[in-house]
């Protein structure tokens, strides 16, 4: 034993940091899941408890939820609203990640940290920022006063402003998935394609397109999972009558007190979103996200 | 009139701002031939071979493919093949897809593309890899299917671009001579971008050596070798000893060239006597012999560097300190032995 630990000694002088592994790993990562634990795992145990026993035992919150019209309206509505963001959202991300990784250099970084700066500003900042922008004297509606709609056409509390405030915040995860995946293409693989005989647009649809997928993907699943539970923008300058899930959770509890149904509805959407994660883990494997 | 070559540059100039990549190269390569642009990096091989692909532009001259001016005929329209350094192969298709690829815009039916992608990978020996992913191949097979993806298209040239240089070695010797039977079998014109001279010199009809954007000696490998035009050349393939000495008298293209300690030699050349010269002799034309006594080159072995199939030895000798190349068939030198110098005077070159 003593032997033993004489032989690890000159090893563990070179290398302070094998001390570290005294310490057993469960420790190490014990204060994050702890707090995870506490803050995360207890309360969504509560609530799917609640959802199959508040205000009595039974399967009677989910049934409410899945058999009345209203209700089953907006998961639909929610669903197509996140798909047409998500939609919207590779078109309008596909050009600027691609440019910003042909790019490169000084001009890609400058795009890159612009892109990236928008992480930094609370999306109610920039949701408020569109109440502004969308409002009745805001600069669109003077525009389109000035270009001869008056009354100009009301935009704030509308579906269209909920999609374009939405689009507007995620955007950047939808450039930055594409982006990651389309500067790893080695350039040579193009001049290899163009070798062969293919044109640029031949080599854009052979090549760099297949090869972009999984950045589209991902970049799709963190949209539109982030849009079916999306709250604070839809609330603030969405349409009061095409309500998305996560408002119709809030009204349940905030209004009606209907924790039981609330909580269904919650468990409902979680569900929805495990089941795309699944699928996805399925095609293209979970890990692939990290990367 | 003869065809036309199979490739022309005509004094063509690559400028990257103020620094001339290429400068005023001439080069005519004839159709089937094999010709190896050979040089350390930045010396503008890689550019004259972008520029014969239409991958880059010359600042200014023509280049001729097949009697034609090619210099706006952007690349997907001049029908050449290519194959990298790093294989380049599209990693989400099947080896059959990569060499598949060009074939497509070329309007070949499907049948067809079928029987060339087949008779392709027979031609590289990969018959049975058609349905893998680039992934799932191994680096010299991955290497073999660009080469085969480029010869499908029966390309008027074939460009390689240092294709074995990311290879072990092994692999590297095994693949220089299989891509020396393709190159033949087939008749391809090929240009062949290298830093490696034993490859040049293995695999090449003509080597032509660049330097700083220009051409400093073309010929068949055995003319490069043995009649470098300058040190420079000379240099580059192998270790090259530097004498000093004397010409005593000449005539009729022989000198009598006197060396240190009374050595004097017959050298290929005319100076006036009494000239000081540089003369350069390659390493493994340095001999090491027992001294007998005769007027010779003295020294001590300083350094030995056993190779296995040669022993490399630094000899000090006066006041420099020469470089042999032996066979390693005799018993290797230990450090400290007094060795003689033997040397032949048609060996040695003006500097």
């Amino acid at each position: 034993m003593s032997a033993a630990l004489t032989g690890l000694r000159p090893e563990a002088a070179h290398r302070p940091r094998t001390r570290l592994r005294a310490v057993p790993t469960w420790l190490l990562i014990a204060p994050a899941l702890l707090y995870m634990g506490v803050v995360f795992l207890l309360p969504l145990a509560n609530t799917a408890w609640v959802s199959f026993s508040d205000p009595m035992p039974g399967l009677h919150n989910y049934i409410e939820v899945l058999t009345t019209p209203a209700y089953l309206r907006i998961y639909r509505n929610t669903t197509l609203m996140a798909l047409l963001v998500t939609g919207i959202c590779i078109v309008m991300a596909y050009p600027l990640a691609l440019y910003i990784a042909r790019a490169g250099g000084a001009v890609g970084a400058v795009l890159l940290a612009a892109t990236g700066l928008s992480f930094w500003i609370s999306f109610l900042v920039r949701t408020y920022a569109w109440t502004v922008i969308l409002g009745s004297r805001g600069p669109v509606s003077q525009v389109a006063r000035w270009m001869g709609y008056d009354p100009p056409p009301v935009l704030l509390f509308t579906s269209a402003a909920s999609i374009i405030g939405m689009t507007h915040i995620l955007l950047p995860f939808m450039v930055l998935s594409i982006y990651v995946v389309l500067a790893r293409i080695d350039p040579v693989l193009l001049r290899a394609a163009s070798g062969l005989g293919a044109t640029r647009g031949q080599t854009f649809r052979q090549v760099v397109l297949p090869l972009s997928m999984p950045g589209i993907i991902s970049g799709s699943l963190l949209v539109f999972v982030f849009c079916l539970g999306f709250y604070v923008t839809p609330a603030l300058i969405g349409s009061p009558r095409d309500l998305m899930v996560a408002s119709l959770i809030a009204t349940q509890i905030e209004d009606l007190l209907a924790f039981g149904t609330a909580s269904a509805m919650a468990m409902l959407l979680l569900g929805a979103t495990l089941l795309m994660l699944a699928v996805y883990d399925r095609a293209l494997g979970l890990a692939n996200l990290m990367k | 009139m003869s065809a036309p070559a199979a490739v022309e540059m005509r004094r063509v100039s690559r400028h990257y701002g103020s620094v001339a990549a290429v400068d005023d190269l001439d080069l005519t390569i004839a159709e089937g031939e094999f010709v190896a642009l050979l040089g350390s990096s930045g010396c503008g091989k890689t550019t004259t071979l972008r520029m014969m692909a239409g991958l880059e532009q010359p600042s200014s001259g023509d280049i001729v493919v097949k009697g034609r001016r090619v210099n706006d005929v952007p690349v997907h329209a001049r029908n050449v093949g290519m194959v990298f350094q790093n294989h380049a192969l599209f990693p989400h298709r099947t080896a059959f897809e990569n060499i598949a690829f060009g074939l497509k815009y070329r309007k070949v039916p499907k049948p067809e593309i079928a029987r060339r992608v087949a008779r392709a990978l027979e031609v590289v020996r990969l018959p049975h890899v058609a349905d893998r992913l680039p992934s799932q191949l191994s680096g010299g097979q991955q290497q073999r299917i660009a080469v085969a993806r480029a010869i499908v298209i029966e390309p008027d040239l074939l460009l390689f671009d240092e294709p074995l240089s990311a290879l072990d070695a092994g692999l590297r010797d095994e693949l220089r001579v299989e891509l020396k039977r393709i190159q033949k079998s087939l008749g391809i014109t090929t240009v062949f971008v290298t830093h490696d001279q034993q490859e040049a010199l293995s695999m090449a009809d003509r080597i032509v050596v660049m330097h700083g954007g220009r051409k400093r000696q073309e010929g068949t490998p055995e003319d490069i070798y043995r009649a470098p035009n300058s040190e420079f050349v000379m240099r580059f393939f192998g270790r090259v000893n530097s004498l000093p000495g004397t010409v005593t008298s000449a005539g009729g293209g022989t000198m009598q060239v006197a060396l240190a300690e009374g050595v004097s030699l017959p050298v290929p050349g005319d100076a006036a006597p009494g000239t000081k010269l540089s003369l350069l002799l390659r390493a493994e034309r340095l001999r090491l012999v027992p001294d007998d006594g005769t007027p010779a080159l003295r020294g001590h072995v300083t350094g030995v560097d056993y190779l296995g199939m040669m022993v490399r030895y630094d000899v000090a000798c006066g006041g420099e300190t020469f470089q042999a190349i032996q066979p390693a068939e005799d018993a290797v030198l230990p450090i400290g032995t007094p060795v003689a110098l033997s040397l032949r005077g048609e060996d040695l070159v003006l500097s």
